[in-house]
């Protein structure tokens, strides 16, 4: 496929994926954030994400596993998921974790579990579209192209 | 007996018979002489007589015959010895000679009669040749005649003397009684009497062409013997008496410009021939001879000739004035033409000047008129009335560009320009548009694009944004892509644009960019019509009334000042188009280079404003806090970040200017940052400024930032623009609360 072709194959899927709501603008800015000097900003960003992300949720798993569950310590942890997530402009996972705090502030065990799940769900969605938007993008590198920067203003 | 030598004669003389023989001898005698002297006579009035030694001996033989003969007479009575000797001597020489003559006569006599023969002979040659003289007389004659004939024929180019000449000649040349010429019709089913010799005026008198007789004489390019009765030759009426001389019929083709192909004797298949009738004149017995049917034959091809020269001088005649005509009507076309330019130019020079004067009059009113008290309706009133003005007053502008740039006398402003922010500056300037569309824009430049070019920066915008702005307006859902490259040579030659010869040269390139969109697209056949002035596609001025039809004209011409060119692609109703435009730019010189690279390498997507500047980062969440850390490294700034309010304390120093704390961690009290900040630099001019980044909207958040003496708020998330401002406020003011 030649560098065109993929690069509107990027455009679409990029879009698609603002359609959906997984991701907002927020991470349109990452990626304009990238330049000669930072060439890696949003890849490593992301991975910082991941990392972080993977970290929290395994720690909101256990702290909901708890006989007592602990709803200051599982805020925070949401309260930083959010703010993660906000951060890459991940949407979902930001309302998605909204949600959870207001389980937590009722202190709600079934809401806070569902909500878990459902974080989890959104989780692994971003980080399939995100490794799949990366993959593209070394694609079109690796052809010889270059990515194509991108508008957009909801 | 006396003893004398007398001799007696044998017998007995008998008186009678004696004496006859007496009378015989003489008379033999004489005539024997006679001979000889005959013979001398004839032969001196002959010229030739070969054979003198024959004539001799003959003479001879004759003479002595003669003398025999004559002494004979001598001894019929009593002679002497002497007589008788004489005797026998003559008679031995005749005796020789006679022998001899004989002999002699026996070669002769074979030559005597072969010269009999040999006259003869020649008698006959004589007659052949003289048969042969008569014929080639004959021929020279006729060849005589045909090239009078032809000379009279070719002198001519007139169609009507060529064929009257060949009849008067012909007539003259054969004696003809009558000769006429019979043509065919327009329809070609008939044959017409077109001239004739003797009649003067030719009635139309016509014959049908498939006649049997005809079609003989038509399928053989031989003169043709035809009966006197059949139509064609019956021209006069016939009184009883006369015995109509023999008639001769031969065809003509008439040959036409288009049979003669360049190397192709004309086939005689064109089937169009006239027929020439000749009748020899009648009661005379005269017989058509070979060499006059040869001869009419020869003068039917020539005339044959003839005419189709003179069609063919007719036909470059009649193209000659028709081009002449052609060339006047032209002449005049194009001095209305100019005429016509001339005076649309001087109008638009003076009603543009006149149109845009209460144009500036009636926007600039009515933009005081909005400043002051109006009701809605009012407002709502002149609201339209602004911006029905301001649309006419681009309209205006656009025809007066527009009559400009067709004069010739718009010049482009060349300088030297960021190509990148023009292009950066296009898509800022849409974004509102797409984003009311929800339409996503990508812009993709070539990494090998110059940053700076030379060129005129303003008409290239212009161009750009009209190009990108037509996209927007005819997509109403899906994306538009602006990709802009150096395009290299094999590139240029498109075949979409066949007339298009770019010509690389040093310190110039051609950019290239193309527009994409997923809108409705065009149809192939209203393509040619884009960049004609007014012309609308009906779909579009249906759905957008708001365009004149002039932008892509405009941007046309612009294009082509640039040395470029623009077109548009589109594969059908539905499915898009894209724009493509090719202009030439220069490259800028090596001084502005080096002045380049003097300043510190900057990022490619931005302007920093900020350079050096440091700034302190706290921010607990590992990912937010590396994003705030890209957006200020974006801008420039030397940034250092800390995870926790402990290191921020133990960091934070006077060379820090800026300090973004991010306070929506619930449970750790940012507050207490900024109270620590203050107590530790108490000079004023030494503190760094304190930001707070926080990601709740409520008006408690904010008071509790200015309570403790933050310098501003800011909510998250933050976009580079939002960060910029942000920052180039603070400096200038060195406060900021964003209004929430």
């Amino acid at each position: 496929m030649e560098v065109g072709q993929m690069q509107r194959r990027l455009l679409e899927y990029t879009k698609s994926l603002f359609m959906e709501g997984v991701l907002d603008n927020q991470f349109l800015q990452l990626q304009q954030l990238q330049d000669e000097s930072n060439p890696d900003f949003v890849a490593e960003v992301v991975s910082l994400f991941f990392a972080d992300s993977e970290r929290l949720l395994n720690d909101l798993t256990r702290a909901l596993d708890q006989p007592t569950i602990d709803f200051k310590m599982v805020d925070s942890h949401v309260h930083q998921l959010k703010g993660s997530s906000s951060s890459i402009g991940a949407e979902r996972i930001k309302n998605a974790c909204v949600a959870f705090r207001n389980f937590c502030e009722e202190q709600n065990i079934e809401g806070c579990m569902s909500c878990l799940q459902q974080v989890k769900q959104e989780y692994c969605l971003v980080k399939n579209k995100l490794e799949t938007l990366f993959r593209m993008e070394q694609q079109i590198v690796a052809a010889g192209g270059s990515i194509p920067m991108m508008e957009l203003s909801f | 007996m006396e003893s004398c030598n007398c001799i007696e004669p044998q017998w007995p003389a008998d008186e009678l018979l004696m004496k006859y023989q007496y009378i015989s001898d003489f008379f033999i005698a004489l005539a024997y002489f006679s001979i000889p002297l005959e013979l001398i006579y004839f032969v001196k009035k002959s010229a030739v007589f070969p054979y003198r030694w024959v004539l001799v001996q003959f003479g001879a033989f004759i003479v002595l015959c003669g003398a025999t003969h004559l002494i004979n007479l001598w001894t019929f009575n009593m002679h002497s010895r002497t007589v008788a000797i004489v005797m026998t001597t003559a008679k031995v020489l005749t005796a020789v000679v006679s022998c001899a003559t004989a002999l002699m006569l026996v070669h002769i006599i074979p030559d005597l009669l072969s010269v009999k023969t040999r006259e003869l002979f020649l008698k006959n040659k004589a007659a052949e040749l003289d048969r042969e003289m008569g014929l080639i007389r004959t021929q020279e004659e006729t060849g005589r005649h045909v090239r009078m004939l032809t000379h009279e024929i070719r002198s001519t180019l007139d169609r009507h003397t060529i064929l009257k000449t060949t009849l008067v000649e012909l007539g003259r040349t054969l004696a003809l009684e009558e000769c006429a010429l019979w043509m065919p019709t327009r329809t070609g089913l008939e044959l017409q009497l077109s001239y004739t010799l003797r009649q003067q005026n030719p009635v139309g008198y016509t014959v049908p062409i498939q006649l049997p007789v005809i079609n003989q004489v038509f399928s053989s390019n031989h003169a043709v013997k035809i009966s006197p009765n059949c139509p064609v030759a019956r021209l006069r009426p016939l009184a009883g008496k006369y015995m109509p001389g023999e008639v001769v019929a031969v065809r003509v083709p008439l040959l036409h410009l288009s049979n003669f192909q360049i190397n192709d004797w004309p086939e005689l298949s064109t089937k169009r021939y006239a027929l020439m009738v000749l009748m020899l004149p009648s009661d005379s017995a005269r017989q058509w001879h070979v060499h006059e049917l040869e001869l009419v034959e020869v003068v039917a091809d020539q005339v044959a000739v003839a005419l189709s020269h003179a069609a063919i001088l007719e036909e470059s005649m009649r193209a000659r004035d028709l081009l002449m005509q052609q060339n006047i009507a032209l002449d005049s076309a194009r001095r209305e033409a100019e005429t016509a330019i001339r005076a649309r130019n001087d109008f638009l020079a003076v009603m543009n000047h006149e149109m845009r004067t209460p144009m500036h009059a009636i926007i600039a009113l009515s933009s005081l008129l909005q400043e002051t008290e109006l009701t809605p309706e009012q407002r709502l009133m002149v609201e339209t009335i602004l911006k029905s003005s301001n649309l006419l007053a681009t309209l205006i502008n656009d025809v007066l560009d527009l009559s400009r740039l067709e004069d010739g006398s718009l010049q482009l402003q060349i300088g030297t320009f960021n190509l990148h922010a023009v292009f950066r500056e296009v898509l800022n300037l849409i974004k509102p548009i797409a984003s009311v569309k929800k339409l996503l824009v990508a812009l993709n430049l070539a990494p090998d694009l110059p940053e700076y070019a030379v060129g005129d920066e303003k008409r290239l915008m212009q161009t750009l944004l009209n190009v990108v702005g037509n996209a927007v307006k005819f997509t109403k859902e899906g994306n538009i892509s602006i990709t802009g490259f150096v395009a290299k040579s094999e590139s240029l030659r498109d075949s979409r644009a066949p007339e298009f010869f770019p010509v690389p040269i040093e310190n110039h390139f051609y950019l290239r960019v193309q527009v994409k969109d997923s809108g409705s697209g065009i149809s192939p056949q209203d393509i040619p019509n884009l960049f004609t002035k007014f012309a609308q596609n009906q779909a579009i001025a249906l759905r957008n009334s708001s365009g004149s039809g002039l932008g892509l004209a405009i941007c046309k011409r612009f294009v082509n000042l640039m040395e470029g060119h623009i077109w548009i692609e589109s594969e059908g109703l539905g499915k898009g188009c894209t724009a493509i435009f090719i202009v030439k730019l220069g490259i800028p010189e090596h001084s502005n280079d080096s002045n380049l690279s003097f300043i510190p390498k900057m990022p490619v997507h931005g302007q920093t404003n900020f350079p050096g500047l440091k700034v302190l980062v706290m921010d607990e969440n590992g990912v937010s806090r590396s994003v705030t850390k890209g957006l200020l490294l974006h801008l420039g700034c030397d940034v250092m970040t800390v995870s926790s309010v402990e290191e921020c304390f133990r960091v934070v120093s006077h060379e820090h200017q800026v300090v973004f704390m991010d306070v929506c961690v619930p449970g750790i009290d940012g507050y207490e940052v900024a109270v620590h900040i203050h107590d530790k630099f108490t000079r004023r001019h030494e503190r760094p400024l304190i930001v707070a980044l926080t990601g709740s909207t409520d008006n408690l958040t904010k008071d509790n930032c200015m309570r403790v003496g933050m310098d501003g708020v800011i909510l998250k998330p933050v976009s580079l623009e939002k960060m910029r401002s942000v920052l180039s406020d603070l400096l200038e003011h060195r406060v900021l609360f964003e209004s929430m």
